[in-house]
């Protein structure tokens, strides 16, 4: 291979984004050194197994591709903004919607959500860490570098470019010539590698590490709805491995699984990816659901309404995400029978997500609503979310799919279900325990004006969307005529986009801000609010819990306050056991990352090498001896009355 | 850290238990995995193109040996885990050296069977069908190597620090894990060979 093969070249686009890579990591540690900081990296990040520090770790990650991403959906709307736009060309533009897919789903939606649960779980159900403190760490990290091994495609090699479905024939050798899609096959293997351990850790953490008496039909929703979506992971996750794995050997290794000859079936991809992609989709709406149920029963004043329809319909969503894979090519050519089965399967959905949201309403209603930040996108959820589940239902009749297949009104629906659902949700949860995690609020004023512009901005892009996709533009077209017509809307379009993006602007500038001026929060408790992570001080020290809690209901907390009880049983502090720091996970990582940049070039014999490097960490682990250590009961009470302000 | 002495060592503290649960959900990943693997080869199986077909390659000798070698490491990695629960660190040590050994051989028969199979033109990317086959008896492969490798480690940890609730915790989990190498087997002899030579 060339270097001008192995760099991507000709475009001033690219260029600037390679000057722009090469400057922050020149930045970072530059400015680490400088603030010598590397140390303190070192061992409170890198090394950490705290599983709020991890949750911490994921969202910034989030975060930033959130940035990537939206710089992907801008360039998008930009390129289509006017008829015969030349900004982008095709082969660029395919780029762009691949990753801006890829990033959204896996690398933002994915991890931010990872992150709030990494960072509430345990702080909900009253323990000390997650089940598996090591293993959280690699699957972090298992993220982090998947991630970063997409990211750099996009200056190295190029990035792929046959959608963030990769449907085969087009995602193949003979059509997807380039590394593009061996980026894809490895990165999201490596990521997704991560992503399954996080689904067999938490599970097991809600399973078996609750507080005493709090029983599975008294835990809070959010936990609820993270043990349903640990479960979705644990049998969703291995189709993906697989169908990566499969796509790996058919492009590198040129096997026949989706070949069209040899007795290869291309239509095998769509149903795998299928099988793992849908059950997917409800992997980033469950936990969404479960903030908004706790955000809408904390500032409505109320107690969740239908608590045990919505653990049921939540249970019911999760059986039938694994029955309605074919509703994402009907017009793939199955008959009849196979496609009205999956069409009702598909309509059968919207029953459990209708009791949600009636749940939600009757919560409502009646109830001291204060419209604080948090509450503000869990309003606007509602009906957002109801537009994009009805145009669902249109989508999910077979006959009537085959107009809306394939067009914007398509790209409309799952924007109008994923953003006012996972974004919406994530953004909330991010206000909502911000002061759990940090000490502090995030500034209210600054929030509600991001909120507004977000929400007013996001119906500006995607509504026309759906009038565009019903006047027949398809999606992935990278420009089109004047004659259309679809100049004006997709324009009006690029004006939401924008929008949105000084919203998200205005969001990560409260951050700021708020870091810097936001008065610090001593009760622990701002929100008034009703499960145990609240009974906890802010910010929450190392070990959680002083003293373990005792629970007899749901939102025990909220009682235990208008009682004025306590959780915790009467007696001295005793000293806690708590995991080490580690940098194995992290080094880990790196192996992994450099196996997947290798691999993806087809290098074997440095690939061989890193693997074996991969195969040496795991040796070291399985020989290393590690008990943790205690925290002193000393040093738990300096901490608690520093943290508390003098009280025991 | 607390030991519960009325329980088996590998079950004595609570991280112990954590840990033989999470294998436990562990496996039923790998059954998802094993099951989308069985799906792509039952979907491809027909899919010959112009290689030959299962009846073509399928040779009884070599799969009975594996299948023999296979369930005999399964029974004596039982064995193993029985000695452990009495306490006999010696008769373990030799029960999951045995049980390695047979590993060892069932991987050597698998090995020879795959340098006959490309012998005989088929490869992996003759067909469809036989791509199928290749990546299916590779990932289980590719799982005994695998364990054998963490059994033996498993194994000198056993011989430098004894049978302790950490060591009998490993030990009992890789015989889990051994186990479900043997389950996965049995589909395979049965839905590949057995079906395919019929």
């Amino acid at each position: 291979m060339k270097w001008d093969e192995f760099f991507v070249t000709g475009e001033p686009m690219i260029y600037a984004a390679m000057v722009s890579i090469v400057l922050v990591s020149i930045a970072i540690p530059a400015g680490l050194t400088y603030f010598k900081k590397w140390g303190y990296l070192w061992r409170e990040w890198l090394t950490t197994v705290d599983h709020k520090k991890i949750g911490v770790m994921y969202i910034i990650a989030a975060l930033l591709m959130l940035f990537r991403g939206g710089v992907d959906a801008l360039l998008m709307r930009a390129q289509t903004a006017v008829p015969n736009n030349g900004l982008l060309d095709g082969q660029h533009y395919n780029e762009i919607f691949t990753t801006h897919g890829i990033i959204m789903i896996l690398f933002m939606a994915m991890p931010f959500i990872i992150g709030l649960m990494n960072v509430v779980v345990p702080l909900q159900i009253g323990a000390r860490d997650v089940a598996f403190p090591r293993l959280n760490a690699v699957s972090f990290w298992l993220f982090f570098f998947g991630a970063m091994l997409l990211n750099i495609s996009f200056v190295i090699g190029g990035s792929p470019d046959a959608g963030w479905s990769a449907y085969f024939p087009l995602a193949s050798l003979e059509f997807s010539p380039t590394v593009g899609n061996n980026y894809y096959s490895l990165a999201l293997q490596i990521a997704g590698i991560g992503t399954l351990m996080t689904g067999i850790n938490f599970l097991v953490t809600i399973l078996k590490m609750r507080a005493p008496g709090m029983k599975l039909m008294k835990m809070p929703m959010f936990t609820w709805s993270i043990l349903i979506t640990s479960v979705i992971i644990i049998f969703a996750f291995p189709v993906l491995t697989v169908a990566l794995a499969l796509m790996m050997l058919d492009r590198q290794f040129g096997t026949q699984f989706f070949a069209m000859q040899n007795g290869g079936m291309d239509m095998l991809w769509a149903n795998l990816f299928w099988v793992w992609g849908h059950p997917e989709v409800y992997i980033v709406i469950l936990p969404a659901f479960g903030i908004y149920s706790e955000i809408i029963a904390t500032f409505a004043r109320k107690n969740l309404y239908g608590y045990k329809s919505m653990v049921y319909s939540m249970v019911v969503i999760s059986l039938l995400s694994f029955l309605v894979w074919v509703h994402h090519f009907y017009t793939m050519g199955h008959g009849v029978m196979v496609n009205s089965v999956f069409s009702i399967t598909t309509m059968a959905i919207s029953v459990p997500t209708g009791v949600k949201i009636f749940n939600w309403l009757f919560t409502l209603r009646r109830g001291k609503i204060s419209f604080t930040t948090p509450m503000l996108y869990a309003l606007a959820f509602i009906p957002i979310f109801t537009i994009g589940g009805v145009t669902g239902v249109m989508l999910a009749m077979a006959s009537a799919d085959y107009q809306y297949h394939n067009t914007m009104f398509l790209v409309a629906h799952f924007h109008y279900v994923l953003i006012p659902g996972t974004v919406f949700g994530v953004i909330a949860g991010f206000h909502y325990w911000f002061p759990k995690v940090f000490g502090f609020k995030l500034n209210e004023r600054l929030g509600k004006w991001a909120f507004w512009f977000i929400a007013i901005s996001f119906n500006i892009t995607f509504f026309p969307l759906f009038i565009l996709g019903l006047n027949g533009m398809t999606r992935r077209m990278y420009t089109y005529s004047e004659s259309t017509g679809y100049g004006p809307l997709n324009m009006l379009s690029m004006v939401g986009a924008v929008g949105l993006t000084i919203g998200f602007i205005l969001l990560v500038y409260n951050i700021y801000w708020s870091t810097r001026y936001q008065p610090r929060e001593v009760t622990g408790d701002p929100w008034d609010a009703r499960s145990l992570e609240w009974s906890t001080p802010s910010p929450v020290p190392e070990y959680n819990f002083a003293k373990t809690p005792v629970v007899d209901k749901l939102d025990a907390f909220w009682f235990a306050k208008k009682e004025g009880k306590s959780l915790t049983e009467e007696g001295d502090y005793e000293p806690i056991h708590m995991p080490n720091n580690n940098g194995q996970p992290f080094i880990m990582g790196v192996a992994f990352f450099f196996f997947g940049f290798f691999m993806v070039f087809s290098w074997w014999l440095p690939a061989i090498i890193a693997g074996m490097f991969i195969l040496g960490t795991m040796a070291y682990r399985t020989f290393e001896q590690d008990h943790g250590h205690y925290v002193t009961v000393e040093e738990i009470e300096r901490t608690e009355n520093a943290l508390r302000g003098e009280k025991k | 850290m607390k030991i519960d002495h009325s329980l088996p060592l590998e079950y004595s503290t609570e991280e112990n238990k954590l840990k033989i649960l999470g294998f436990w959900v562990f496996l039923g990943a790998e059954i998802v995995l094993f099951s989308t693997l069985f799906a792509v080869y039952f979907t491809l199986q027909n899919n010959i193109g112009n290689g030959p077909g299962g009846s073509h390659i399928f040779e009884l000798t070599p799969v009975m040996i594996e299948t023999i070698v296979l369930l005999s490491s399964s029974f004596t990695i039982g064995l193993g885990i029985h000695a452990m629960r009495l306490g006999n660190k010696k008769a373990m040590m030799t029960f999951f050296g045995i049980t390695l050994f047979l590993g060892l051989g069932f991987l050597g028969v698998e090995i020879m069977e795959f340098f006959t199979y490309v012998h005989e033109g088929a490869t992996m990317q003759t067909s469809a069908f036989l791509s199928a086959l290749f990546t299916l008896l590779g990932t289980h492969g590719a799982h005994v190597t695998f364990g054998l490798l963490w059994g033996g480690a498993i194994l000198l940890q056993v011989k430098k620090r004894g049978l302790t609730p950490e060591t009998a915790n490993k030990s009992f989990i890789f015989s889990l894990y051994w186990h479900f190498l043997d389950v996965v087997w049995i589909f395979i002899f049965s839905f590949v060979y057995m079906k395919g030579m019929m």
